[in-house]
């Protein structure tokens, strides 16, 4: 037999990474945009969901927003590709919140663009002193840490304030986020729905030694509540439960910490983030309420709650306030008369730097 | 077509409503694909359960130590086989988008193709990092998805202790408030430290993100190491004939109510056109014959409302740049932290300004690399060590710009007072 017959094909050179880093937007640009890069002079709103910008060249362009669902099946992104090649020249861009925007340089196509989109579910909205598409995290669906699934809980948001985003009703912007964990990915906003563990970790000592790097783990937590130990005989990580603030820092670099629980992770609303400079400088949200259930797959408390300030917040802010802005005027104790919320003293700060969130005056409304 | 579907009666009550369903596109992708029946089965089970049951793993792509995020189910028999057995796998790919976010439809078509032959179907726009997340492949398919995507002209994101994916708002591209230009500051910066991006060997995660004026639509103040927010330093400009526009809409209540009264350091007056200041400081539009808009720039701090409120009627200077601020993150471990000033102004004009940005970058990540301790962010080594020390790392020099107030406590050793104030004088001498 000939050696060579047997002797294995070379193998075809592995394909190298191409190191072409973040790409250049250019040929993303409509062509009106490219032609006026840097040049804008001022926009205005001529509808809720549509942007009309004016360059100092006197060119305009016209920004149809537009609502998704965030993690789009392939289907769903060519019916909007077929909409942009359709209406806006082959171009879109996305915004931070998940909206799409198609930007076209002939107004007469903004009508039929906006009736396309709604015929197909998307609804046209997002803009000015709306409710914005809430900015989120994965959730059950991909993350490996994840108390509750935040694309369920934004979809339940989206579809009772579907007509706050599709009109401009509020005092202000709103942006909110939804977080699966105290990691809190979703990110600071006006309002924001986080999961709030209330039971320390349930720990599986048989795992502890050969997943966790336990000084790892233990330099991870806030409160110095966790120690290594012996148990059973084998090496493990245990934790004071006294001290344990139920954060779940552990959990990530540690599995067998689990630190979700089907019943004990809560859901909790912040409120008050802001990240713009406007007005007063950016703020931290701050909690509000606790302990509402994991409930899915529509959680109702959380939109009972939501709801509930963001109609107070309609009601009562005047234009211009964002939900931080308004509470700066009204007051934290009329914050929580109105919308009703309990104050309970889990709301009292007592985290490093804590007195600075205390009243050191005798300003109080009465 | 697929196999049969799984039961899913929780998320089928998430299919109903106006907003867009995300279970809707996984059902239609679960028609074609027996990985996607399982996906839906998968998390059915977390939605009965209230639980997550993914676990990551090590899985990557060639050459790189990031960007893959491994998923493996922890759904599995009394045998240990996984239940959901076509969907065993669903690792997701973080892929760097163009910045602002802009993109052609024949680069979103290919992403389909690509996705559809080698993976779920499901692609999110975008993550919480920036990133375009091509969710759920098997880790045979990593590889030659990667590959067809790396082919486009894009490239994988950061994951894990590196330089993180990057964000930059619409900016020059579409908006009159830019300051300066995002996409080159992205690109320029992110491209010069590909390496940290894609072979993770920092202490932890940094993160860049740039926004090109002080609303900030990027969040960068409180979710970035490092946040470039376009100013200007000159006067804010006006414009008469839009502010003559505007003042005839809203009439003199919302000017007095919505715009001067909301300037937060009162920097605005409305007086009559004779009174009205002049100078290199002062900036000011009639409002009709005999009012008009004063505004003393020395004042005023760039806050953006009012040019917000009466958009072209007022716009941001010409002699634009950004303020760069260090060290935002969310709270673990030690609390949440807003970025804070270390450059006020960084003049962001022609190719050596972005040059000085991308140093400052630079300086930052060497010092951070050095000095972090395992999984301490920026912010959080600033507050272990102070900002004097790190402002010495980075070679920057004080401005009092960069606090609300001097310090409110006497434990300091002042014994350098004079050596200090010594130098400040020669600098001063020779300027």
């Amino acid at each position: 037999m000939n050696a060579q017959v047997n002797a294995p094909t070379p193998a075809a050179p592995l394909r190298k990474a191409i190191e072409c880093g973040v790409p250049d937007n250019k040929p993303h640009l409509h062509p009106t945009m490219l032609k006026n890069y840097g040049n804008w002079k001022y926009h205005d709103r001529p509808r809720p969901g549509v942007l009309h910008h004016v360059s100092h060249t006197g060119d305009e362009i016209w920004t149809v927003r537009a609502g998704t669902q965030r993690q789009m099946d392939v289907y769903t992104i060519r019916k909007l590709c077929d909409i942009a090649d359709r209406f806006a020249e082959g171009f879109v861009r996305f915004t931070i919140r998940s909206n799409i925007e198609f930007m076209v340089a002939d107004p007469k196509k903004v009508d039929p663009m906006i009736a396309e989109l709604e015929k197909s579910g998307f609804p046209v909205g997002g803009t000015g002193n709306s409710v914005s598409m809430v900015s989120h995290t994965q959730g059950w669906l991909h993350c490996d840490i994840p108390g509750t699934d935040a694309s369920g809980v934004v979809k339940s948001m989206m579809d009772e304030l579907y007509n706050e985003f599709k009109n401009e009703e509020m005092p202000n912007r709103v942006h909110m986020s939804t977080s699966c964990c105290e990691i809190n990915c979703g990110g600071q906003a006006d309002i924001a729905v986080i999961i709030q563990h209330t039971k320390p970790p349930k720990i599986n000592h048989d795992m502890v030694a050969n997943v966790c790097e336990r000084p790892t783990v233990v330099a991870r937590c806030p409160v110095a509540a966790i120690r290594p130990a012996l148990v059973n005989g084998k090496p493990s990580l245990e934790v004071d439960e006294k001290k344990c603030i139920c954060c779940g820092a552990c959990y990530p670099p540690c599995p067998p910490m689990q630190i979700n629980d089907p019943e004990y992770s809560k859901l909790a609303i912040w409120v008050g983030g802001k990240n713009s400079n406007a007005r007063g400088k950016p703020t931290f949200m701050k909690l509000v309420a606790s302990g509402l259930p994991n409930n899915s797959p529509r959680w109702p408390e959380v939109n009972a709650v939501v709801g509930n300030i963001l109609r107070t917040y309609k009601a009562d802010a005047r234009p211009w306030e964002r939900l931080a802005d308004w509470v700066e005027r009204i007051g934290w104790p009329r914050f929580f008369e109105k919308t009703g919320l309990p104050f309970t003293k889990y709301l009292i700060d007592d985290w490093r730097g804590s007195r600075a969130n205390l009243n050191a005056s005798t300003h109080i409304r009465f | 077509m697929a196999k049969p579907m799984h039961p899913t009666p929780n998320l089928d009550q998430l299919e109903s409503g106006p907003w867009p369903s995300f279970v809707t596109g996984l059902k239609r992708l679960a028609k074609d694909k027996d990985y996607m029946v399982d996906i839906l089965g998968h998390l059915e089970h977390s939605y009965q359960t209230r639980k997550g049951y993914w676990k990551g793993g090590t899985v990557g792509v060639r050459g790189y130590g990031g960007g893959v995020i491994p998923r493996f189910t922890e759904i599995k028999d009394e045998g240990g086989k996984p239940v959901f057995k076509d969907a065993a796998e669903f690792h997701t790919l973080r892929i760097m988008p163009p910045p602002g976010m802009h993109y052609n439809t024949a680069t979103l078509r290919q992403f389909c193709d690509i996705w559809e032959k080698h993976g779920s179907g499901l692609i999110a726009f975008h993550g919480q990092s920036g990133d375009i997340m091509f969710q759920g492949a098997t880790s045979e398919n990593v590889q030659p998805a990667f590959d067809a995507i790396n082919d486009m002209g894009f490239d994988m994101g950061g994951a894990g202790p590196s330089v993180r994916t990057s964000m930059s708002c619409v900016g020059a591209s579409r908006c009159e408030q830019s300051c300066y230009d995002e996409a080159k500051a992205h690109r320029q910066v992110l491209n010069t430290f590909l390496d940290d991006i894609h072979r993770p060997a920092l202490p932890y995660k940094f993160k860049f993100k740039f926004s090109g004026c002080p609303n900030d639509c990027m969040n960068s103040i409180q979710r970035s190491d490092m946040a470039i927010i376009g100013t200007w330093r000159d006067n804010i400009r006006t414009d008469e004939v839009l502010a003559k526009k505007w003042f005839a809409k809203h009439g003199m209540n919302e000017l007095v109510n919505d715009v001067v009264a909301r300037c937060p350091t009162k920097a605005m007056q409305i007086k009559e056109i004779k009174d009205v200041r002049k100078g290199d400081h002062f900036s000011s539009v009639a409002l009709n014959d005999s009012q008009a808009l004063e505004i003393d720039n020395k004042d005023c701090v760039r806050c953006m409302h009012c040019i917000n409120v009466m958009t072209g009627a007022l716009a941001t200077g010409v002699d634009k740049g950004a303020t760069i601020l260090v060290g935002g993150k969310r709270t673990l471990k030690i609390g949440d932290l807003m970025g804070t000033v270390v450059i006020p102004f960084m003049r962001l004009q022609n190719d050596e300004d972005y040059q000085q940005l991308v140093d400052l970058g630079q300086k930052a990540i060497d010092f951070f690399a050095e000095n972090a301790l395992e999984h301490e962010r920026t912010g959080e080594m600033i507050e272990r060590i102070g900002l004097v020390n790190f402002l010495e790392g980075i070679e920057v020099e004080i401005d009092a710009n960069m606090v609300s107030a001097p310090r409110m406590n006497p434990y300091v050793n002042t014994a350098g007072w004079d050596e200090e104030v010594a130098k400040i004088n020669a600098k001063k001498a020779a300027a």
